[in-house]
């Protein structure tokens, strides 16, 4: 476990414990995020990723252990912590009765916002979401529904936001989508911390991963970190063939929605290397 | 974070007045079985009921019919609750800096438009069966007060009922026994007729005092003791569900 962050953390998780009855979800969990980094929490279904993600956004209360977020502990100042972040749920928090731009404005004006509609306008257009904004939420489709909850999760610009499996659900377009806005924030020096069991997402997406398992980080680092666990790799020359992603990305393409898929990682890596074990 | 308790209980207000407003016929519904038994009560059986009062029956019943109409309409309350419990919205507004009150308050201020609404339109239909009041504004303005107690004392328990409750059907089944109280109560006939066990209950229950206050008030006689009798009961229940609601409501969201 890494502790020399702690100036430049976000989030720093230490000996987290929560159980449900007799069940115990999370046994001691610890780690740190760096202010601006994307950090992926990557676990199976039941690995406890959404337990500990409602514990730092303040709707749960841990059995042991402390977490602060942005500098303020979330047992002993909830507010300054729900002043400090987003939660973007499992399931799209949005109000189905609602258009979409009256979301966004409920949520600006929740956050004593000047002109709200001048923000909802702005995040309409930025989430392509501006012809259905005064279309009832109910009628979104899920990728429009989640781009609209992302969007409300963006309104004030808190310094740490939490995406609990943004992606799940997601067509591949809105999903590269979603991938694109986590980049953009986290370069704008905001720090994400998704929660995923996409091991493709947590590789493609996160600055360093987590692997939560049975309630514990069982790993934590980056992803040359996590490869170096292994073997070395050894060289085999593997005829590179078109995933079933880039066909369809390729077919459904109508020019605008894919630049992330030639942008690249951040890190300079590239894309086609994953095929070469 | 305590200034803004009024502006976002406002903001939430508005979001679920809104709500009323996208799907009128929860108005609709609310008011249609009060609307219906006042028709059967004025038209089929009020004839044979002998309420000594020389009043006119729609006058007669018409207080009584005003509580059966809240009583439905808070079920809606309960089912609004219970939905934004159910849905992301709730945890989204709990992640973030808003008053914790100003979610449940805002559930009870909608519940009060919309039951006055109700009220409004349920007297609208009386008017042309005939009900006719010479009362003056301060009497108006007193019933006006016990409706609205009446509301926020029956919202608060659904408050209750929503938060507790595991399933739609279950959030709003609180609200029947509510509905039948009026039945055994001096609403539709004078607690003097019935047997004596089943008078006792109706002379010593909450809405036989409530409605005999309003119906005084209305008439535009003097209202006696009632009307200290039905305050205190409904202070009384307010105050225990209010509480009871709280405790539920912290438990359930830290």
């Amino acid at each position: 476990m890494e502790t020399d962050q702690a100036p430049g953390s976000a989030i720093r998780v230490r000996g987290i414990e929560k159980s449900f009855k007799d069940l115990q979800v999370l046994r001691g969990v610890d780690f740190d995020v760096r202010t601006g980094s994307v950090f992926a929490l990557l676990g199976s279904n039941g690995a406890g990723k959404t337990t500990l993600v409602r514990i730092l956004s303040t709707l749960l209360k841990a059995d042991a252990g402390t977490a602060v977020v942005n500098g303020f502990d979330v047992a002993a100042q909830p507010s300054l912590v729900r002043e400090s972040i987003s939660l973007t749920g499992q399931f799209a928090a949005v109000d189905e009765v609602l258009t979409g731009r009256e979301n966004l404005v409920l949520i600006a004006r929740l956050r004593h916002l000047q002109d709200p509609g001048a923000i909802a306008e702005a995040l309409l257009a930025r989430f392509t979401l501006t012809e259905a904004g005064n279309r009832k939420a109910s009628t979104y489709s899920g990728g429009m529904r989640r781009r609209l909850d992302i969007a409300m999760s963006l309104i004030g610009n808190p310094p740490v936001i939490f995406l609990d499996e943004p992606t799940t659900g997601l067509d591949p377009q809105a999903r590269l989508e979603v991938w694109q806005t986590v980049r953009g924030l986290a370069a704008a020096g905001t720090t994400v911390l998704p929660t995923t069991q996409d091991l493709d997402e947590a590789e493609t997406l996160a600055d360093r991963i987590a692997i939560l398992h049975k309630g514990t980080i069982i790993q934590n680092g980056t992803l040359a970190e996590l490869k170096a666990l292994l073997p070395p790799a050894k060289l085999e020359y593997v005829e590179k063939q078109p995933s079933l992603e880039d066909v369809f990305l390729a077919l459904v393409e109508d020019g605008g929605g894919i630049d992330t898929a030639t942008g690249g990682r951040a890190d300079g890596t590239v894309q086609a290397g994953k095929e070469i074990q | 974070m305590t200034t803004h308790v009024l502006a976002d209980t406002g903001v939430l207000t508005g979001r679920s007045l809104r709500h009323i407003l996208r799907s009128p016929d929860t108005i609709i519904t609310t008011v249609i079985t009060p609307i219906a038994l006042m028709l059967l009560f004025v038209y089929v059986l009020g004839g044979a009921i002998n309420t000594g009062s020389g009043q006119s029956y729609v006058n007669y019943m018409l207080p009584g019919i005003l509580l059966i109409t809240i009583a439905s309409g808070v079920a809606y309350t309960a089912y609004r609750l219970f939905l934004d419990m159910q849905g992301g919205i709730f945890e989204r507004f709990a992640s973030m800096p808003i008053a914790r009150s100003s979610v449940l308050w805002a559930h009870v201020f909608t519940s009060l438009a919309a039951n006055l609404l109700s009220v409004a339109a349920v007297v609208g239909v009386a008017l042309p069966m005939g009900f006719r009041t010479g009362a003056s504004v301060g009497a108006w303005l007193a019933v006006a007060g016990i409706l609205v107690l009446f509301t926020l004392t029956l919202t608060w328990i659904a408050v209750i009922a929503g938060l507790s409750a595991r399933t739609v059907d279950g959030a709003s089944a609180f609200s029947y026994p509510l509905i039948f109280l009026p039945f055994i109560s001096s609403a539709f006939v004078p607690t003097g007729s019935m047997p004596g066990p089943v008078a006792w209950f109706a002379e010593n229950q909450p809405v036989t005092s409530i409605v005999n206050t309003v119906r005084a008030l209305f008439a535009q006689e003097p209202v006696g003791n009632d009307i200290w009798i039905a305050l205190a009961w409904l202070l009384g229940i307010l105050a225990v569900s209010y509480g009871f609601a709280i405790a539920k409501y912290r438990r359930r969201i830290r």
